[in-house]
């Protein structure tokens, strides 16, 4: 996994509340078997017409926009589908951070996986740097995971919460799986007394 | 010992190791599988030269995908990709040799109906899957919960799951429900109470009467929504109703076991006096059936109401409001019950069960499919078409005019060829009115069976208690 330590970019204002991660990658794309390739189709729906054509309007398409790195987003971003193709897409297009007030559980565990970190704000903040990005390209937001801070533009400062441990593999861009191998000797300990105490399991 | 929740008795049954962080490794008890989120993760395996921590506990299905047109067993009538994708599970679960049910397979079908019908699924089990419908298992009193693709991988290689504890939040539903009024009903209705993000870092354990009353299958009904509603988990206590339903099912326990088991079951309880960190209380009689309006599930409201003026809401609504209502066509002020509908899905993890079947039957019974309407069901299981067709259920489809399927996903999420068109307008069992849910530009109205079955009568959305 890429390792995510300091961020500065472009961020993308997407007011929008609930957007949920059937807008973020429509299902027709969930065909694939692999894990890559799948920017071109982030935000499909809103981003291109039934002919394969740029929405202009769309934020993303709009010249300012096109190199983000950051999402700020309205409201409980990545809600519905468990779908993993969501931060994957995300990840493709080139945007390490999204901003929020708040994230649906499963989304949020699924960013962490793929190197982008997703960043709660209460609302007064997220509102505010919403209003950076709203200027355009010539505005970068900067995210330093180890200091847990978000500045915007002017300079203001914003700080933010996150698991340690979810931190710490995401700075060193960790496998949770060869994490996990390490304390097979307590997942061996577990299993066989709970196979005595529930043998029915 | 402090009172303890069932969640925190299910959670501190199941942690195999805890970092001085709070950090922990939760043991998965059943693992099941699909073949939309699971392709990467054995790639991951076989790249990374591992194997399957515990093919018992794993348990495939392909659903997603798979046509539910009566010719699917030619392999023609699936796109290039989704075949790809089935068959890749099956060789997958071929090579790692975790229990499967292939499409050839009567037991086949939406692997959250599946789980429960094999006996799969049992009290006080950790079931995770990646599909964030796995809340549908909490109905067992099961702590059960979606993954993504990463997290398939990490069970599949180490049976358990890295978590920290969600919160506390118990529902309680008190009372008797109305006639007409559903399971169904009682999920939308509580989504439309606390938002698809009141239930974000929380596990929420339904209780009360009204809870109480529901067959297992209402009860899942109820859980399998929990996730739209922002939880991680929903869990229903269980009771004589919970162990009736998983006695005698293939994978469940026989004999002395089956009492050591149950003797399990009867502690899972939240005991007296329990910390909650967030309440809910709704009176029963205060459900109405209820229809969606908008594009979030959060979007409820009685048949009986209008569709809502976007300056009545608050914040960031407003602007989501209107862009729903322009989404689904509609008009602030107008009567629900006026809204014409072109299309009814009965089916999906939510209402593709039997009694979901029955309820709409009912309602059929005598009746016809309103002229130029297109009509279907899709039975959860392969086992579930098969009793419907014992039952009588499915000549009352067929002789109402509505298609009548083999088991999958189908328009739930419209992976596969059964999608609306652009423009079309769906009363739907399903859980997810999103845009483009059910098809490009489609527009879904999410209802219970009895209300999928009397929109198809009258060609708008209706209030079932006008055709009991």
């Amino acid at each position: 996994m890429e390792k995510f330590d300091k961020l500065s970019g472009i961020a993308a204002p997407m007011p929008l509340v609930n957007i949920d991660t059937d807008m973020i990658i429509p299902k027709v794309f969930l065909k694939t078997i692999k894990r890559s390739g799948l920017g071109v189709n982030l935000f499909d729906e809103m981003r291109f017409d039934r002919e394969g054509n740029e929405i202009a309007d769309f934020v993303l398409n709009k010249p300012a926009y096109r190199e983000a790195s950051i999402l700020v987003a309205g409201d409980n971003f990545g809600c519905g589908s468990s779908r993993e193709h969501a931060p994957w897409a995300i990840a493709d297009f080139g945007i390490r951070c999204v901003i929020s007030t708040s994230f649906a559980d499963i989304f949020y565990n699924n960013c962490f996986k793929n190197g982008i970190l997703p960043v709660v704000l209460p609302e007064d903040q997220r509102d505010a740097l919403m209003k950076d990005a709203e200027k355009g390209a010539n505005a970068r937001i900067e995210v330093d995971l180890e200091a847990q801070t978000v500045t915007s533009s002017d300079g203001e400062v914003f700080s933010f919460e996150v698991d340690s441990f979810k931190k710490h593999c995401l700075m060193n861009g960790l496998d949770d799986i060869g994490l996990t191998m390490e304390k097979a000797a307590a997942i061996d300990t577990f299993e066989a007394q709970a196979s005595a105490d529930r043998p029915w399991v | 010992m402090s009172p303890k929740t069932l969640y925190d008795k299910i959670w501190d049954a199941h942690v195999a190791d805890e970092s001085a962080d709070g950090t922990c490794l939760l043991y998965i008890d059943r693992h099941l599988v699909h073949e939309v989120t699971s392709p990467q993760a054995f790639e991951g395996l076989r790249m990374a030269g591992r194997t399957v921590r515990a093919p018992d506990k794993t348990i495939a299905v392909p659903d997603h995908n798979v046509p539910t047109t009566l010719d699917r067993a030619n392999a023609e009538t699936m796109t290039e990709d989704s075949r790809i994708q089935v068959e890749a599970l099956d060789t997958n679960a071929k090579e790692f040799g975790i229990h499967y049910y292939p499409v050839s397979d009567v037991r086949q079908g939406i692997v959250h109906i599946v789980g429960p019908e094999q006996g799969w699924t049992l009290p006080g089990m950790t079931v995770v899957c990646g599909d964030s419908h796995t809340a549908t298992h909490g109905a067992f009193g099961a702590l059960a919960h979606g993954i993504g693709t990463s997290e398939v991988e990490h069970v599949l290689a180490t049976q358990t799951l890295i978590q920290k504890k969600s919160k506390n939040f118990k529902v309680e539903i008190t009372g008797k429900l109305n006639p007409g009024v559903t399971a169904k009903d009682i999920t939308m209705h509580i989504i439309g109470e606390t938002g698809t993000a009141g239930g974000t870092g929380y596990v929420i354990e339904y209780c009360g009467e009204a809870i109480r009353d529901l067959s297992m299958e209402g009860r899942m009904t109820v859980c399998n929504m929990a996730i739209e509603g922002g939880a991680r988990a929903g869990l229903i206590a269980p009771d004589e109703k919970t162990y009736a339903y998983c006695k005698g099912r293939p994978n469940a326990p026989t004999g002395a076991e089956w009492g050591e088991a149950q003797a399990w079951w009867e502690t899972l309880y939240s005991d007296e006096g329990a910390h909650w960190d967030l309440e809910l209380t709704i009176k029963g009689e205060d459900i109405a059936p209820s229809v969606t309006w908008g594009t979030s599930p959060e979007d409820v409201l009685p048949i009986t109401a209008t569709v809502p003026d976007p300056a009545s809401f608050k914040g960031g609504k407003v602007d989501a409001a209107a862009r729903s209502i322009e989404y689904m066509g509609l008009t602030a002020g107008q009567k629900l019950t006026d809204i014409e509908i072109d299309t009814v899905f009965i089916g999906s993890c939510t209402n593709g069960r039997i009694e979901d079947l029955r309820a709409a039957a009912e309602i059929l019974k005598g009746k016809k499919v309103k002229d130029g309407m297109r009509a279907m069901v899709v039975p959860g299981s392969g086992l579930v078409r098969a009793q419907a067709e014992e039952e009588g259920l499915a000549d009352i489809f067929k002789d109402a005019g509505f298609e009548w399927r083999m088991a999958g996903c189908s328009m739930c999420l419209a992976m596969n060829p059964d999608q609306l068109a652009e423009g079309e307008r769906c009363a739907s069992t399903s859980n997810r009115n999103f845009e483009g849910r059910q098809g490009y530009k489609g527009r879904t109205h999410l209802v219970s069976p009895g209300m999928a079955a009397a929109a198809a009568v009258t060609g708008h959305l209706t209030d079932v208690r006008e055709l009991m």
